[in-house]
């Protein structure tokens, strides 16, 4: 009953809460690290620093009032936020923050389920998040969210090919479709994947970009030609819940990043053992270090670089990181039979 | 307005949309307005629509004296505004045959060259901004403010600076401003480096720039362009070379010009203009003479009956004044403006045909036009 039941509602509790929290304070650590970039201050009113920032705005966003288009069409229109929200969320479960801990006496694993299919889950998944966005500028009935959902769906068949064919090549080297065996696997190899297959993480953060919508290739969004894009005619709570899911997912694929190329929970240079005072950090706070790398890298990259066209994206997609990513796939298998 | 047509596919009959882009948009710097008739998103045909920023300065004018009417032109290129009172008190000046002394035309040509580099700014980091690159807006508004805080000291205004008078300036310079300015170029020397090490040699940035609105020579002079981006196409006009006023026939300087006619020819003069303005600035602030600030002007301003074609070279391009007096009143009988961003403006149509609603946007910041202006 409490293994089966408690635990795990439990621990889905705690995920879920910490990454709303997490993704609020994104959008803080966002702002602050752009502002710092572009020589500002940032937010600095609410509370010392800006830090109750988030707390403003989730309270300013609830209480705005909530507009419905006349001429949208109302079921899709109110459902896409949500189909936009919940993929972003139910990927946190097969997540591995970390390999176990002790607590009262009982061991739990630091995941809320390690299902053995876990990567096609979050690859399926997390490509229905797209739908949201695609149907939020279908059905509000307007041109520009309407220009933006087609290019939404023209970005998605871009770079989604591209991202699952780098993630196959993962797949063979740790001959496991797990995300907790493909972190063990890491461990037993003595070596992050990053140095295994580093073509297929360099096309897999390119993908994660336009996956999450982020600059450069925030597209659908483009507030300087498509006027927000996919939510312009979005207000109040709805707005706020493909804002959160915009950064929910920006922790998702720096998660999966982390789990497939950087080795999870592992400390840097497992094989390496003069670096084992390392081992004290548990496995959890690495976890988090490597994933807030990425999240850096994120804004950093949004705060350096201008916006591509969408057909430079589509370009980019299928010309260079599709070739690039089944020739990595080739090479992969071909070095794994002649290993063997 | 054009109704959408119907076009006969492959497969399916497909209608054009027609996108209405503005005047209330991000990127088209204030009020402008442009109708877009698209196939997806290829632009098929472009409308565009001014006069939401119409204040009727023109006929204004004809009410003010002659003095009143430089605090208006002041309000036309409202992020340039000291090169509208230099053009206009110029234009008086020609027209009473005033002598300005030497002295005013090197404080002139340096608050002209300041002006040119406050615009450029605001017009690299809106253009920036419009193609996505954020960081450089805040750094070129960054450097904007130094010089609004050296306009400030001469003047007292940041924006709109009245700073001219017919036949001379109204104040002298306050005590240090000239090392204040020296001090400013050299700034301005490491900061655009950092800009042009965000963008110029950036693959997103080319890709977007490149072969994006290419005009030729011939259609750029057809098509009445002035400034840069009819030197982005490779003519080799500018006012300030050609028809010296001020004091820039004393300066040694280049005219940048580009040879492909695009967006990032266009970007890549106006960076050159910025270092050359730095070069005239730096001239005029150093050999800056002693002496009278106003020339010998009469207590009541009444040009002589007559008309005058007077144009200068401001930041977007050729800025003139075509004023008419009948010699008796102490207005003028007719004002007239040609403003640099309305005729750069007939440029976007023709640029625009064929290319991405994201390259709208890059479009419109590519011209640098200034709403105040079109409209007036």
């Amino acid at each position: 009953m409490i293994d089966n039941l408690v635990i795990p509602l439990l621990k889905i509790l705690i995920v879920l809460n910490a990454t709303l929290v997490g993704v609020t304070y994104m959008v803080l650590l966002e702002r602050k690290v752009i502002a710092w970039a572009q020589s500002r201050l940032g937010p600095m009113r609410v509370g010392p620093y800006g830090i109750l920032q988030p707390v403003a705005d989730a309270i300013k966003l609830m209480i705005k009032e909530d507009i419905t288009p006349v001429r949208a069409d109302k079921w899709v229109f109110t459902a896409a936020p949500i189909i936009s929200m919940v993929p972003a969320l139910i990927v946190y479960a097969v997540i591995p923050f970390g390999d176990k801990a002790r607590l009262f006496g009982r061991d739990i694993t630091l995941y809320i389920s390690d299902i053995n299919v876990g990567l096609l889950y979050i690859v399926s998944v997390a490509s229905v998040g797209v739908y949201g966005i695609i149907l939020a500028g279908y059905s509000s009935n307007s041109k520009y969210p309407l220009l933006a959902s087609l290019r939404a769906s023209a970005q998605l068949i871009s770079y989604e090919v591209a991202v699952t064919l780098t993630l196959v090549s993962v797949i063979l080297v740790a001959g496991s479709l797990s995300m907790v065996q493909i972190v063990r696997a890491q461990e037993s190899s003595h070596v992050w994947f990053l140095f295994v297959q580093p073509l297929a993480f360099a096309i897999f953060f390119i993908g994660g970009l336009a996956e999450t919508n982020r600059a450069p290739f925030d597209m659908p969004e483009a507030e300087q030609e498509l006027t927000g894009g996919f939510h312009t005619e979005y207000s109040g709570m709805r707005f706020a819940l493909f804002f959160l899911a915009e950064y929910a997912n920006m922790i998702v694929v720096s998660s999966v990043a982390t789990t497939l190329f950087l080795g999870g929970w592992l400390r840097p240079f497992p094989n390496v053992a003069a670096l084992g005072f390392l081992g004290f950090i548990p496995g959890w706070t690495w976890f988090l270090i490597k994933s807030f790398v990425f999240l850096y890298i994120f804004i950093w990259v949004r705060a350096t670089l201008p916006r591509y066209r969408y057909d430079q994206l589509m370009r980019l997609g299928w010309k260079v990181l599709i070739p690039l990513a089944i020739l990595n796939l080739v090479v992969t298998g071909i070095v794994k039979v002649l290993l063997l | 307005m054009a109704t959408p047509a119907l076009h006969h596919g492959a497969m399916f009959d497909t209608n054009e949309l027609v996108l209405n882009m503005g005047p209330q948009h991000p990127s088209t710097h204030g009020v402008l307005r442009v109708v877009l008739r698209l196939d997806g998103e290829k632009v098929v045909d472009a409308d565009v629509v001014i006069g939401y920023l119409h204040r009727g300065i023109e006929k204004l004018s004809e009410n003010r004296n002659w003095t009143q009417i430089i605090l208006l032109t002041d309000r036309m290129d409202y992020v340039a505004a000291a090169t509208n009172n230099v053009g206009y008190c110029e234009t008086v000046e020609k027209m009473m045959a005033l002598e300005v002394p030497r002295r005013a035309r090197y404080v002139r040509t340096i608050l002209c060259e300041l002006q040119r580099i406050a615009s450029h700014c605001l017009w690299l980091g809106t253009h920036a901004m419009d193609i996505g690159a954020m960081t450089v807006f805040l750094y070129a508004f960054r450097e904007r403010e130094l010089i609004l805080d050296l306009f400030e000291e001469f003047c007292g205004a940041r924006l709109t600076y009245n700073s001219m008078r017919i036949g001379g300036l109204p104040l002298d310079l306050p005590p240090g401003w000239d090392k204040k300015v020296l001090e400013f170029c050299k700034i301005m020397d490491v900061k655009l480096g950092e800009y042009e090490e965000l963008l110029t040699h950036n693959r997103i940035w080319l890709e977007r720039t490149k072969g994006i609105g290419v005009l030729s020579a011939a259609q750029a002079v057809d098509l009445g362009l002035s400034g840069p981006p009819l030197r982005g196409s490779g003519v080799p006009r500018d006012i300030r070379k050609d028809e010296p006023y001020a004091a820039y026939a004393e300066m040694t300087f280049d005219v940048a010009i580009g040879t492909a006619g695009d967006t990032y020819d266009r970007y890549l003069v106006r960076l050159e203009e910025f270092r050359q303005s730095l070069r005239i600035i730096r001239q005029a602030t150093e050999g800056i003479p002693e002496g009278p600030i106003v020339g010998k002007v009469p207590r009541l301003i009444k040009p002589p009956a007559g008309e005058t074609y007077h144009a200068i070279e401001s930041p977007k391009g050729e800025l003139g004044y075509f004023i008419v007096s009948d010699g008796k009143s102490t207005n003028p009988y007719r004002f007239r403006v040609r403003p640099p961003s309305f005729c750069n403006l007939q440029g976007l149509r023709a640029m625009v045909k064929g290319h991405l609603v994201a390259d709208v946007v890059a479009l419109i910041g590519s011209l640098d036009v200034v709403l105040g202006e079109v409209d007036r």
